[in-house]
C-alpha cells in the first residue's frame, strides 16, 4: 500500500518537466473536481470558477487509501481553498496539501496551467 | 540566563513547559527537556482512542514544532540517568553531561507489576505507553490468525483496567476482567454502584472474575492462562497487566533526596524537593504523603513549580486536593466527587438506584442536610458538573435534597442556572478555568463565542468534561448581555438553516451561488453545500441532478459510497412488498455485475461493489424491469416498513402493507434535513417496529394511532403518540403537516427525536400545530407537501435519459480506463473489499 502512496509527491511550477494534457476545461465541472490519469498516477483536479483558479492534487486520501479525493466537496477554510475527503470529512489544503485540522496527513500538490482553453498538469517525471 | 532541565516529557512534563512560556521572557530562562519515549508528550487519559485511529499525532499534546517555536531543547528518546547534586549537573545514559540551575522532575509512573510467576512470558502486557499499545495489536493480530474466538484477560479492575478491557475487546478478543478486591473500581465505587456498572458491562460483553489472586501464569513460553487456585483456572491467549502504578523515583533515590516510603519524592507546598534547586511534580511527587495520579492535581502541580522558579513564593499547592473524577468507560459514565464513601457519624446518604437501566446515583449529605459532601453517579453522570460544583463552593442545597439527583419526571428538579455560581467556581479543572475568567471575557467583549473562549482561556481543552457547562456559560452569558445566540451553519452562511430556508424561498434564490452571493461569504464548503442542496429540494422538488456538485459525495452521484470508493445500489421496494419477477432481476443485474447483495434494515436489497461507470448500466436495467432509486443516499425519505397486516395475518386488524405502500410513494424523494424513516404495524403487537422510526402508525380498533419522532441507532427513542384512531385520509394529512413543519424548522442533521427534544413545548406544542392548527399554517403545510409529491419524478430515470447528466459517472477525464487500484476478496460465497492496512 505505501508503494501506491509513495508516487506521489509535491510537484513545484519551477521543477516541471512536462506540461501534460489532460482535457479541456469544459471537461472539467465548475466548482467541483475530475480525476485524471498521468502513466500510473490518478490525479484529482479542481475548477473553482468563482475565484478562475485551478487546483490539482492526488486522488488518494492518505487516511484511508482510497482513491476519492476528486470526489470531495471543494470550498475554502478562511480563505484556503480546501478539499474535504468523501470517506470521512477530512479536509486538505489545496495550496499547500497540508491537513487543515492539523492532522500529519498530507498529500500531494501539482501545478495547473490553462492555455487557449486546454487545461495541463505540470509533472516532474 | 538560567537553564531549567525538566526530566520526563508526559503530560504534567509538557504542562510546566506550556505554563512556563506563558508565563515568562524566554530570554531570562532556557528550557531542554528530556523524553525517553520516542515521541513528544501526549495524552495518556486518552489512550484507549489509539485503537480506534491508530493515530499517535492525534494524541500529541503539541507537536515537535511547538518546543521549537518557544526555544524549548526537546531531547526524546534519551533517559536522563543521574543526578550530581553537588555540581549542579545531570547525565544521561549516553553519557552526555548537562548543568542546570533548577531541576524539574517530571518522570511520573510506570506501571506495577505483581510478582507473579509467569509473567515475563509472550502475550503479557502492561498498558501504559503507545509502544504498550502497538505491541498488543500486533500480539493480538497474531493470535487471532490462529484462533478467531482468543481470549484476553486484563489484570486489575480499577479505572486504567477497565480502559484496557476496552482496548482489548476493541482488537476482537474476548475480554476478561480479573480483579483481586470484591468490587470493580475498588477505589472510586461503593459496593452498589460497583456492582450496578459490572452490570452494564456484563451487558456489554465483559467477562468480570472478582476476588481472583493470581497465583501463576501458565504456559511453556507463550501464555495459555491464568491459575487463581487449585482447579480455578482462566484460558487465555493474552494479558494486559493494569495493577496500579509505582512512581518512577529512581533519580531521586540515588542522588539522595529525601523519599517516601513506599516511594515518591517527598515535596512540600511549593513543589521543592529536599534539593531547594530540585522540584518534583505529576505521578512521582509525594505530597501529604499521596501519590496523585490524576492529571489535574498534576497540572496544578506544574503551574506551582513554575511560579515558584520564577520568583512568585505566594503561589502553593493547596492542603486539601479534589480528587473528583469523571469519565466515560466504555461508554458508560462513572464519576465521584468529594467524599464518596462517608462515615455514617458525618451525614446521611441518598441512594437512587435502577439496575433496569443501569443507573446508580449516591449523594452524601451533611447531618444538618444543608451541605453536599461528595456522591457516586454510575450510568448518567449529566448531573456532575452541577453537584461538583455545589460541593465545590458549598452552595446551599434544597431541602430535600433529592432533588438534585431524582429524575425529572420523579419530582426532581434540575438546580439553579449556571449563572448562579460563583465567580470563583472553578468550571475546568484541568487548565484551572474559572467562572469569572469564562464570564468577564465575554462581557469586557475580549470574547464572542466558544472558539474565542476555548482560545484564550484552554477550557475543555484538557478532558473535555466541562465542555457541556461551558457551552451554558457562553450562550448564558451572551444572552444576559442581550446578545443573540445564534447556531449559525459555518463560516460562509451567518444564519441558521430555518433563516437560510426563508430567506430562500422569499427571495426566490435561483442556485447555490446565487445564495452565496446574497447571504454569504467565501467559497462554501462541505457543511453548507449539501444543507443548501437539501433546502433547494423541498422548496422545488428539484432532484439531486441539477446542482450536481453542491450535493454530498453520495448525492452526488445517486448511490452509496462504501468503504473501497466503489457504490451501493438500492432500488426502492415500497413497504417492502417485492414480486418474485422484481426478485429475479434483482438477482440476474447483482451477477451479471459481481455485486454482493445484502437484505437491508429497511426491508429492501442492497447491491454492493459497483464501479462509477457501472451505475449508469446497472440502473437502466432495474428501471427498465420497473424500478425506481430507493434514495438510499441522501437525506431523504428511506424506506416505510411493514408487516403483513390484516390480508394475510390472522391478528391483523387493518391493512398495514397496503397503507406503507402508499405512504412510502407519497413522500417518496422528499429531501429533509436528515434521513427520514416510517413503519406500519398492522396491530399493536408491532412487528413493523413502528415506534423507532420518525413516523409510525399502528393499527388499532376504529383506525390507525399515529406516532412520531422515534429512531433507532446510537440513541434509540421510541416514537411518541400524537393522535389516536385515525382514519387514512387524517392519518396522511397530520403525517404532511407534522413532516412539512419539520424539514421547514429542524436544524441540519437532526433527526426528529432530537427535534423535539428542543421544540419548546415539547410533543404537546407539536400536537397544537398539527392537530389544531394554532400557528394557522396547516393549509400552507399541506399545499407545499401536495405540491412535493405532485412534482416526483425518479432522479435515476432522469440522469441516464440525458446524456449532459451522465457525464459525471465516469473514473477519468482523460481515459477510459476504470480504477485500477480496487482490489476484492472472496467472502462466504460472495465478494468483499480488501481490508484496509
Amino acid at each position: 500500500m505505501q508503494d501506491i502512496l509513495s508516487q506521489y509527491e509535491t510537484v513545484t511550477e519551477n521543477a516541471v518537466k512536462e506540461w501534460f494534457k489532460v482535457g479541456l476545461t469544459s471537461d472539467f465541472p465548475e466548482n467541483s473536481g475530475a480525476c485524471i490519469k498521468y502513466k500510473t498516477k490518478q490525479i484529482a483536479v479542481y475548477n473553482f470558477a468563482r475565484t478562475g483558479k485551478w487546483y490539482a492534487c492526488q486522488n488518494l486520501c492518505p487516511h484511508k487509501m482510497e482513491m476519492v479525493l476528486s470526489l470531495g466537496m471543494i470550498g475554502d477554510k478562511e480563505g484556503v481553498p480546501k478539499v474535504a475527503c468523501p470517506m470521512h470529512k477530512k479536509n486538505f489544503s489545496l495550496e499547500d496539501g497540508s491537513n487543515l485540522a492539523g492532522e500529519d496527513l498530507k498529500i500531494a500538490t501539482y501545478p495547473v496551467k490553462i492555455k487557449d482553453g486546454n487545461v495541463y498538469i505540470g509533472f516532474s517525471d | 540566563m538560567k537553564h531549567i532541565i525538566v526530566v520526563g516529557n508526559g503530560m504534567v512534563g509538557y504542562k510546566f513547559c506550556e505554563k512556563f512560556v506563558e508565563k515568562a521572557a524566554s530570554k531570562d530562562f532556557k528550557i531542554t527537556v528530556f523524553g525517553e519515549e520516542p515521541r513528544p508528550a501526549y495524552d495518556r487519559v486518552h489512550l484507549s482512542e489509539f485503537f480506534e485511529n491508530q493515530d499517535a499525532k492525534a494524541l500529541e499534546m503539541a507537536p515537535l514544532e511547538w518546543y521549537t517555536e518557544h526555544g524549548i531543547d526537546l531531547i526524546v528518546g534519551e533517559r536522563v540517568s543521574d543526578i550530581h547534586r553537588s555540581k549542579k549537573t545531570i547525565t544521561t545514559v549516553t553519557d552526555r553531561e548537562f548543568s542546570y540551575d533548577y531541576l524539574v522532575l517530571a518522570t511520573g509512573s510506570s506501571a506495577f507489576v505483581p510478582p507473579i510467576k509467569g509473567v515475563e512470558k509472550e502475550g503479557v502486557f502492561v498498558y501504559r505507553t503507545i509502544e504498550d499499545l502497538e505491541g498488543m495489536l500486533a500480539y493480538a493480530a497474531k493470535i487471532k490468525a490462529n484462533n478467531p474466538n482468543a481470549k484476553a484477560a486484563v489484570l486489575g479492575g480499577g479505572l486504567l483496567g477497565l480502559e484496557a478491557g476496552k482496548a482489548v475487546m476493541d482488537m476482537g478478543l474476548e475480554p476478561h476482567i480479573v480483579e483481586f478486591a470484591s468490587k470493580l473500581m475498588p477505589r472510586q465505587l461503593d459496593l452498589r454502584s460497583s456492582q450496578v456498572l459490572q452490570l452494564k458491562l456484563e451487558s456489554i460483553g465483559l467477562n468480570i472474575h472478582l476476588s481472583k489472586a493470581t497465583n501463576q501464569i501458565l504456559g511453556d513460553k507463550a501464555i495459555t492462562g491464568l491459575e487463581f487456585g487449585e482447579d480455578d483456572v482462566l484460558d487465555v491467549d493474552m494479558l494486559v497487566i493494569s495493577a496500579g502504578i509505582r512512581p518512577r523515583d529512581e533519580l531521586g533515590k540515588t542522588c539522595g533526596l529525601e523519599m517516601g516510603v513506599r516511594g515518591g519524592i517527598v515535596v512540600d507546598n511549593k513543589m521543592q524537593t529536599s534539593d531547594e534547586n530540585i522540584y518534583a511534580i505529576g505521578e512521582i511527587a509525594l505530597y501529604n504523603q499521596m501519590i496523585y495520579g490524576l492529571v489535574a492535581p498534576g497540572y496544578d502541580m506544574a503551574g506551582v513549580a513554575v511560579d515558584q522558579i520564577l520568583g512568585d513564593s505566594d503561589s502553593l499547592m493547596p492542603d486539601d486536593i479534589d480528587m473528583s473524577t469523571k469519565l466515560k468507560l466504555i461508554g458508560v459514565d462513572v464519576a465521584s466527587f468529594g467524599e464518596p464513601f462517608m462515615p455514617a457519624a458525618k451525614g446521611h446518604s441518598i441512594i437512587f438506584e435502577n439496575k433496569t437501566q443501569y443507573l446508580y446515583k449516591r449523594i452524601n449529605v451533611s447531618l444538618d442536610g444543608k451541605s453536599l459532601l461528595g456522591g457516586i453517579l454510575v450510568g448518567d453522570a449529566t448531573d456532575y458538573n452541577m453537584l461538583h460544583q455545589i460541593y465545590l463552593n458549598g452552595m446551599a442545597i434544597p431541602e430535600d435534597a433529592s432533588q438534585l439527583i431524582l429524575p425529572a419526571s420523579e419530582g426532581g428538579a434540575s438546580f439553579g442556572s449556571v449563572l448562579d455560581l460563583p465567580d470563583t467556581a472553578q468550571v475546568c479543572s484541568c487548565e484551572s478555568v474559572s467562572k469569572g475568567d469564562i464570564c468577564c471575557s465575554i462581557t469586557d467583549g475580549e470574547s464572542h463565542n466558544l472558539s474565542d473562549i476555548v482560545a484564550k482561556t484552554k477550557a475543555t481543552s484538557g478532558c473535555g468534561g466541562c465542555k457541556p457547562m461551558v457551552v451554558d456559560l457562553v450562550n448564558e452569558t451572551l444572552k444576559s448581555l442581550g446578545k443573540e445566540v445564534k447556531e449559525t451553519i459555518c463560516e460562509h452562511f451567518n444564519f441558521s438553516r430555518q433563516e437560510l430556508y426563508d430567506l430562500i424561498k422569499i427571495n426566490r434564490v435561483a442556485d447555490y451561488d446565487e445564495a452565496l452571493n446574497l447571504f454569504g461569504e467565501g467559497h462554501g464548503c462541505e457543511v453548507c453545500k449539501p444543507l443548501l442542496a437539501s433546502i433547494f429540494a423541498t422548496i422545488t422538488m428539484e432532484t439531486a441532478n441539477r446542482q450536481p456538485t453542491i450535493q454530498d459525495t453520495n448525492d452526488r452521484f445517486l448511490a452509496n459510497i462504501q468503504r473501497n470508493g466503489t457504490y451501493s445500489v438500492v432500488p426502492r421496494v415500497a413497504g417492502g412488498e417485492i414480486t418474485p419477477d422484481q426478485l429475479i432481476v434483482i438477482g440476474e443485474v447483482a451477477k451479471k455485475y459481481d455485486l454482493y447483495t445484502k437484505i437491508t434494515g429497511g426491508q429492501r436489497i442492497d447491491l454492493f461493489g459497483a464501479q462509477i461507470h457501472e451505475l449508469p448500466l446497472i440502473w437502466k436495467e432495474l428501471i427498465d424491469a420497473g424500478f425506481e432509486s430507493g434514495h438510499a443516499y441522501g437525506k431523504s425519505l428511506r424506506t416505510v416498513k411493514s408487516c403483513v397486516g390484516s390480508t394475510w395475518c390472522r391478528y391483523g386488524m387493518h391493512e398495514s402493507v397496503t397503507f406503507a405502500i402508499e405512504i412510502e410513494n407519497r413522500y417518496r424523494g422528499l429531501r429533509s434535513p436528515h434521513k427520514l424513516k416510517g413503519g406500519v404495524s398492522g396491530c399493536i403487537r408491532e412487528c413493523a417496529e413502528a415506534r423507532g422510526k420518525d413516523f409510525g402508525l399502528i393499527a388499532v380498533d376504529g383506525g390507525w394511532n399515529l406516532y412520531v419522532c422515534g429512531n433507532g441507532g446510537a440513541t434509540p427513542k421510541h416514537a411518541i403518540l400524537l393522535a389516536e384512531q385515525l382514519d387514512d385520509e387524517t392519518a396522511v394529512k397530520y403525517l404532511d403537516r407534522f413532516l412539512m413543519y419539520y424539514i421547514r424548522t429542524a436544524g441540519p442533521l437532526v433527526r426528529t427525536a432530537p427535534w423535539l427534544d428542543k421544540l419548546e413545548g415539547g410533543i404537546e406544542y407539536l400536537k397544537k400545530v398539527v392537530i389544531e392548527d394554532s400557528l394557522g399554517i396547516a393549509e400552507d403545510l399541506e399545499q407545499e407537501m401536495q405540491g412535493l409529491v405532485n412534482k416526483y419524478e425518479c432522479e435515476w430515470k432522469e440522469a441516464i435519459e440525458n446524456p449532459e447528466m451522465m457525464k459525471r459517472f465516469k473514473h477519468f477525464v482523460n481515459s477510459d480506463d476504470t480504477d485500477d487500484n480496487l482490489v476484492f476478496v472472496p467472502m462466504r460465497g460472495q465478494k468483499m473489499p480488501k481490508a484496509w492496512v
